[in-house]
C-alpha cells in the first residue's frame, strides 16, 4: 500500500509544479473578516437560542434552577418516558424522583434501545443556530446514549450559550485535542430526502427536549 | 451518450421536470432566506475559498500531516490510486472481520468507485441507510443529486416502491410515514451491525479529525455503533485546522439543506476508548483528483464541499434532472468536475451542459468560478478535436470582428445575402452547417442601416 502512497504524493507534487518551492502553506492568504462574536446581553442570547431551537420543532423551555427536576419530570411524562439512562455526572437536580434512572455501565445497543430516553448536559450551545454541542464529558456520556433512545432531554446552563459558531468551535478545541468525539445537535433527527421537504424523526431521537437553566 | 442526447430524452419526461422543479424552487427560496440572515456571508465565502486554496496548493504537506495525526490516534490509513484499488482495500478490510453485511452511510466517493458492486461481487451485502440512498438501492436506480439522491422521485413513487420492496401493505404517501417505514426497516440492522462504512465531509490535517454532516442520524449510527469503521475520503477533503470549522459550519448547512444548521454534525478523531468503534480505517482516494489538481484553472473544482447549491440554482439542471449528466456529480459542479476526473474523451460533452448564466457561481459557498472553468474546458475540448469546420468558422469570425474594415464589409455582404432567408423580419432557418443555431431560436437579420452608417450620415 505504501506504493500507492508514494505514487499519489508524487502525482500531487507533479501537479503542483506551478507552486513556487519557497511558498509555505501560511503564505496563501486567508482573510478572516467574518464576525467572531457579539457583545449582546446574556438575556438576548438565551432568547435567540430558545427561538431557534424551537424552529427545528424541538421542545424548548426556560427553567429556573430550582425547578429543573420538575421540568425534567414533566417532559418525561409528556412523552411517556419512564426508564431513562443518565450519565454519571448529570447533577442531582436533574434527576427527579419517580423515574427509573439507569446508569450507563456498558449497556449493550439492545439494552439502550429498550430504554425510553436519556438525560444529558451539554458542552456549549450556539444562539445563532439553536445548536447544542456534546463533547463526551462526564455529564454527557458516550455518543450512543444520545443516539439510540427515542427521547433526548438536554440540560443547557444559560452560561454555556454563546452567540456564534466561531465562539463554539473555539470552546470545543480542547476536547478535539484530547481526541474526544464531538457531536453537534440541531433539533431532532430529520430528513429532506422526500421532495426536499423537511420531516422530523428518522433514525436518531425523534424527540429533543432542551431545558435552558437560569 | 452525450449530455445533449440524454438531456433531450429527459426533457420529454414531464413528471421528472415537475418533481425537480418543485423541489428546487422550494429550496432556493429557503436558501436565500437563511443566507440573507448572515451579514458576513461574502466574508465567509472568501475564507472558505481561500482555505481550500491553501490546502490544494500544499496538498502533499497536508496529507502527510493528516496521515500522521490519524495514525497517532490509533487509526489506520490506506491510500488508493483509483477506484479499483479503493474497492479492493475496503473489500479486504471487511473480509478480515468475517462479516457478510455492512451498514453504509451516504458517500459520493463510494458512488464514484462503485463500491457496492465490488462488495456484492465478493459476497458482502452493503446496506444503504440514508433514506434517499435506500430509495435508490431498492429501486435499482441511480442518484440524481448530490444532497438528495432521489430528488427525481415524488412521494407517490416512493410509496409504491416501499410497498413493493419492503412488503408493507398499509402505507400512505405522507413523507413522515415513509421516513418511519425506513426507520423500522433499518433499526435492528444498525443495532447489530459490526462494520460500518462512511464517507466524510472534511478531514482536519492538524488533528486527524473526520467530520460527517447529516440529517437523519444514520451517519451517526454507522460511525458510532459498529466495532469497525471504514471511512472513504477523497484526498481533496482536507482543511488545515479545527478552527476552520468556524467557516464551513456556517457555509455548508445554509448552502445545502438551507438550514441554519443540519441536525447532526459528528467529529471523531481516530479511536476513542469506551466510545464508538474499536477499529478505524481511513481510505484516501485519488481516482483522478490529481488530474484536476494539475490544471491551474480547473483546480478550483476541488474546493467543492458537495453542498449542491449550484444544481439547485441551475436552470439547465432544473429542466433535465441529474441523470442526463451520466455522472455521479450532476449539475454545474459535475459539468466541470467529471470531465476532469474522467477525461474529456469520456465526458467532453459536459462542459457544454450550461447556458453560462453564472447562477451557480453566485450560489457557490466556496466561490468556485464554474463558468470560467466551463469555458476553459470547452477550449480544451476544441483543442483536442483539432481543426473542425466550427472551429475554422469561429476563427474566421474572430478575424472579421477584429478589424473595423472587415466587419463593415461583412455587414454589407450579409445584408445582400440574407434576403432570401429573412421572413417578416426574422430568420427562422439558416442553411447547412449554420442550421444548428436556428434549430432552437430565431435570428434577427442584419438591419438595413447600421448605427455607424447612421452616425456618418449626421
Amino acid at each position: 500500500m505504501s506504493q500507492a502512497r508514494e505514487e499519489i504524493l508524487g502525482r500531487i507534487r507533479t501537479a503542483l509544479r506551478d507552486v513556487p518551492d519557497h511558498e509555505a502553506p501560511g503564505d496563501v492568504r486567508v482573510e478572516r473578516a467574518y464576525r467572531r462574536g457579539s457583545n449582546e446581553s446574556a438575556e438576548a442570547l438565551v432568547a435567540r437560542f430558545v427561538e431557534r431551537v424551537a424552529d427545528y420543532r424541538a421542545e424548548v423551555e426556560r427553567v429556573p434552577g430550582a425547578s429543573l427536576g420538575e421540568a425534567v419530570a414533566r417532559a418525561c411524562e409528556r412523552h411517556g418516558a419512564r426508564r431513562l439512562v443518565v450519565p454519571e455526572n448529570v447533577p442531582a437536580a436533574a434527576r427527579p424522583e419517580g423515574l427509573d434512572l439507569i446508569p450507563d455501565d456498558g449497556l449493550t445497543h439492545a439494552e439502550l434501545d429498550a430504554v425510553d430516553g436519556v438525560i444529558t448536559g451539554c458542552a456549549v450551545a450556539i444562539a445563532d443556530t439553536g445548536t447544542i454541542a456534546l463533547d463526551g464529558a462526564g455529564d454527557q456520556g458516550r455518543r450512543a446514549l444520545t443516539l439510540v433512545p427515542d427521547l433526548h432531554v438536554c440540560i443547557v446552563p444559560g452560561s454555556r450559550i454563546v452567540a456564534s459558531v466561531p465562539e463554539a468551535t473555539a470552546r470545543l478545541s480542547d476536547a478535539v485535542t484530547a481526541q474526544r468525539p464531538i457531536t453537534l445537535i440541531s433539533g431532532p433527527s430529520a430528513t429532506s430526502d422526500i421532495e426536499l421537504r423537511r420531516v422530523e424523526g428518522v433514525h436518531g431521537p425523534r424527540r429533543l427536549v432542551v431545558l435552558v437553566v437560569e | 451518450m452525450t449530455f445533449q442526447e440524454s438531456a433531450h430524452i429527459a426533457l420529454q419526461d414531464t413528471q421528472l421536470r415537475h418533481n425537480i422543479g418543485n423541489a428546487t424552487r422550494a429550496i432556493r427560496a429557503k436558501r436565500n432566506h437563511v443566507v440573507a440572515e448572515l451579514p458576513d456571508w461574502q466574508e465567509l465565502r472568501e475564507a472558505g475559498r481561500a482555505l481550500k486554496e491553501r490546502v490544494l496548493r500544499h496538498l502533499d504537506h497536508y496529507l502527510v500531516q493528516f496521515e500522521q495525526a490519524v495514525q497517532g490516534n490509533g487509526g489506520h490509513v490506506h491510500w488508493a490510486r483509483d477506484a479499483a484499488e479503493a474497492n479492493r482495500v475496503v473489500v479486504e478490510l471487511v473480509r478480515a472481520t468475517g462479516v457478510d453485511e455492512v451498514v453504509k452511510s451516504k458517500s459520493l466517493t463510494t458512488e464514484e468507485t462503485r463500491l457496492n458492486e465490488a462488495l456484492e461481487e465478493n459476497g458482502i451485502r452493503p446496506r444503504e441507510t440514508d433514506l434517499a440512498q435506500l430509495i435508490i438501492q431498492l429501486g435499482r436506480d441511480k442518484p440524481s443529486h448530490v444532497l438528495v439522491p432521489a430528488i427525481h422521485k415524488n412521494r407517490a413513487e416512493i410509496r409504491e416502491l416501499f410497498k413493493r420492496e419492503l412488503g408493507i401493505e398499509d402505507l400512505s404517501d405522507d413523507p413522515a410515514e415513509l421516513a418511519e417505514a425506513a426507520r423500522r426497516h433499518l433499526r435492528d440492522r444498525f443495532l447489530h451491525a459490526r462494520v460500518g462504512i462512511s464517507g466524510g465531509n472534511f478531514g482536519v490535517a492538524e488533528t486527524g479529525t473526520i467530520a460527517l454532516f447529516e440529517s437523519e442520524g444514520n451517519g451517526r449510527m454507522c460511525t458510532t455503533l459498529p466495532d469497525t469503521l471504514i471511512t472513504v475520503l477523497g484526498i481533496e477533503k482536507l482543511i488545515p485546522t479545527w478552527q476552520d470549522f468556524e467557516v464551513y459550519l456556517q457555509l455548508l448547512p445554509r448552502s445545502s439543506t438551507a438550514e441554519r444548521m443540519n441536525p447532526y454534525n459528528s467529529f471523531w478523531t481516530g479511536v476513542h476508548e469506551g466510545d464508538g468503534p474499536r477499529e478505524f480505517h481511513l481510505v484516501l482516494v485519488d481516482n483522478g483528483r490529481t488530474n484536476v489538481l494539475a490544471d491551474e484553472i480547473g483546480r478550483q473544482a476541488l474546493n467543492c464541499i458537495r453542498c449542491s447549491a449550484c444544481m439547485n440554482f441551475c436552470p439547465v439542471y432544473e429542466r433535465t434532472g441529474g441523470h442526463a449528466y451520466n455522472s455521479v456529480y450532476p449539475g454545474p459542479i459535475g459539468a466541470i468536475l467529471t470531465p476532469q476526473l474522467e477525461g474529456l474523451d469520456r465526458a467532453g460533452s459536459l462542459p457544454y451542459a450550461s447556458s453560462l448564466c453564472g447562477a451557480c457561481y453566485d450560489a457557490c459557498p466556496v466561490k468556485i468560478d464554474i463558468p470560467q472553468v466551463l469555458v476553459h474546458l470547452r477550449r480544451e475540448v476544441v483543442k483536442s478535436e483539432g481543426l473542425d469546420p466550427e472551429h475554422a468558422a469561429m476563427r474566421a469570425m474572430a478575424n472579421v470582428f477584429s478589424s473595423r474594415r472587415r466587419y463593415e464589409l461583412a455587414q454589407r455582404l450579409a445584408r445582400a445575402g440574407q434576403w432570401p432567408l429573412a421572413r417578416h423580419g426574422v430568420i427562422q432557418h439558416l442553411p447547412g452547417a449554420l442550421s444548428g443555431w436556428t434549430a432552437t431560436r430565431d435570428m434577427l437579420p442584419v438591419p438595413k442601416q447600421s448605427f455607424r452608417d447612421w452616425w456618418r450620415q449626421r
